[in-house]
């Protein structure tokens, strides 16, 4: 049987039209999750990392990887979950970075809090809570234009 | 470790929908999540290293109370939200000194499952912390309340450091860590520590769960034993 091997970096172009379920903004390579592609043969296998161990997001992550490669034709896919080592917000791009503040979500930083209002751009910030709307998000508040807003949490 | 997770998160779900506050129904069932996801990774290496053909949702949905290896500690009921937040307090800085101590586990699967769970339990901590100092030395109900969850669930402490043969790592070793955190965190609390050093045994090794745990699973496993093959 005669098979071809899609070049990888259009493999990776693929995938990075592949939007993160729960913030479509920003796609599953964006995020950082899509560790590995590698060609064994004519299956082709992809190894994801998950963000949080019981984010919900992940079983819908790795369905449409499937299915966007599987519409670009690759009738072999394997996908493989790798805990270690663990994702980090290091791994997010810098593309994406931009991506989450221009959709309303501070992006993360290691000084543990956001930069700034997403809205606003104002630096008076407080944290209502450490925990938000998905796993990976924390509760922020501007004390300037007093909207609530979601921060991409450091882990 | 799996087990422990698995039954401190189902009881963490249970608030769904009933915490006193928005924020705080969030924080619990992101929490219940996360240490649900622990389970799947700690439970799903059990089954395949006993090599038996059983996976996590097997082991969760397919045991009896006795087969249980989790702490006293976790299956005791939420009651009110003060007992739920010092229960996590509890456990959450127990949690998070054996994970840490588990990052260096000379077993690479189970360094990389702690390796993962230590950020999040990081966060758990701090907030659990947080929590506790808040209520603590908050007014003089919230007090009350806290004084009385620590006098309660203090019993269940001491299984957290009790050496057992099945341990992963020497749990004894983990109590100076745990002790300075619980001074510190209590101390900010105004409250106080139990003197009493008495301990109930018997979750960890199986031999004696509370009346509690069985309850609980009969709730958590009715349906995938009533209809085992049920699909969702």
């Amino acid at each position: 049987m005669v098979t071809t091997q899609v070049p990888l970096d259009d493999i990776w172009r693929w995938l990075s039209d592949v939007p993160d379920p729960e913030i479509p903004v920003i796609s599953v390579v964006d995020l950082g999750i899509v560790r590995d592609v590698q060609w064994d043969g004519d299956t082709l296998r992809v190894t994801v990392t998950p963000t949080y161990s019981g984010c919900p997001a992940t079983a819908v992550i790795d369905m449409e990887i499937e299915a966007a490669l599987r519409a670009k034709g690759i009738e072999h896919v394997t996908l493989k979950r790798q805990i270690a080592p663990p994702w980090t917000t290091d791994w997010l791009s810098d593309a994406g970075r931009a991506k989450l503040e221009a959709y309303g979500i501070a992006p993360p930083r290691p000084a543990g809090g956001p930069a700034r209002c997403p809205r606003c751009h104002a630096t008076t910030v407080e944290r209502i809570s450490q925990f938000g709307s998905t796993p990976c998000k924390a509760q922020w508040r501007c004390k300037d234009c007093l909207e609530p807003f979601d921060y991409f949490k450091c882990i | 470790m799996g087990d422990s997770t698995l039954v401190l998160g189902q009881r963490l779900s249970a608030w769904c929908g009933h915490a006193p506050a928005l924020e705080e129904d969030i924080a619990l069932a992101n929490i219940a999540l996360d240490l649900i996801g622990q389970t799947q990774l700690w439970l799903g290496l059990a089954g395949q290293r006993e090599g038996k053909d059983r996976d996590a949702d097997t082991l969760a949905f397919h045991r009896d109370a006795w087969d249980f290896r989790n702490l006293l500690l976790v299956e005791q009921p939420n009651r009110d939200f003060g007992v739920t937040m010092m229960r996590q307090f509890l456990f959450d800085t127990w949690h998070l000194e054996a994970l840490r101590a588990l990052t260096h586990h000379t077993d690479a699967d189970i360094s990389a499952i702690a390796q993962k769970a230590v950020k999040e339990v990081t966060y758990h901590r701090e907030r659990s912390t947080d929590t506790v100092i808040a209520l603590g030395d908050g007014t003089e109900e919230s007090h009350a309340r806290m004084q009385s969850a620590l006098d309660r669930l203090w019993p269940y402490v001491g299984e957290m450091f009790e050496a057992d043969a099945d341990d992963l790592t020497d749990m004894a070793a983990l109590r100076p860590a745990f002790d300075a955190h619980l001074a510190a965190t209590l101390s900010a609390a105004t409250l106080t520590q139990p003197s009493s050093d008495f301990a109930h045994l018997g979750g960890k090794t199986g031999v004696r769960h509370t009346e509690h745990l069985g309850h609980m699973l009969a709730t958590m496993q009715v349906l995938p034993r009533s209809y085992p093959d049920a699909k969702w």
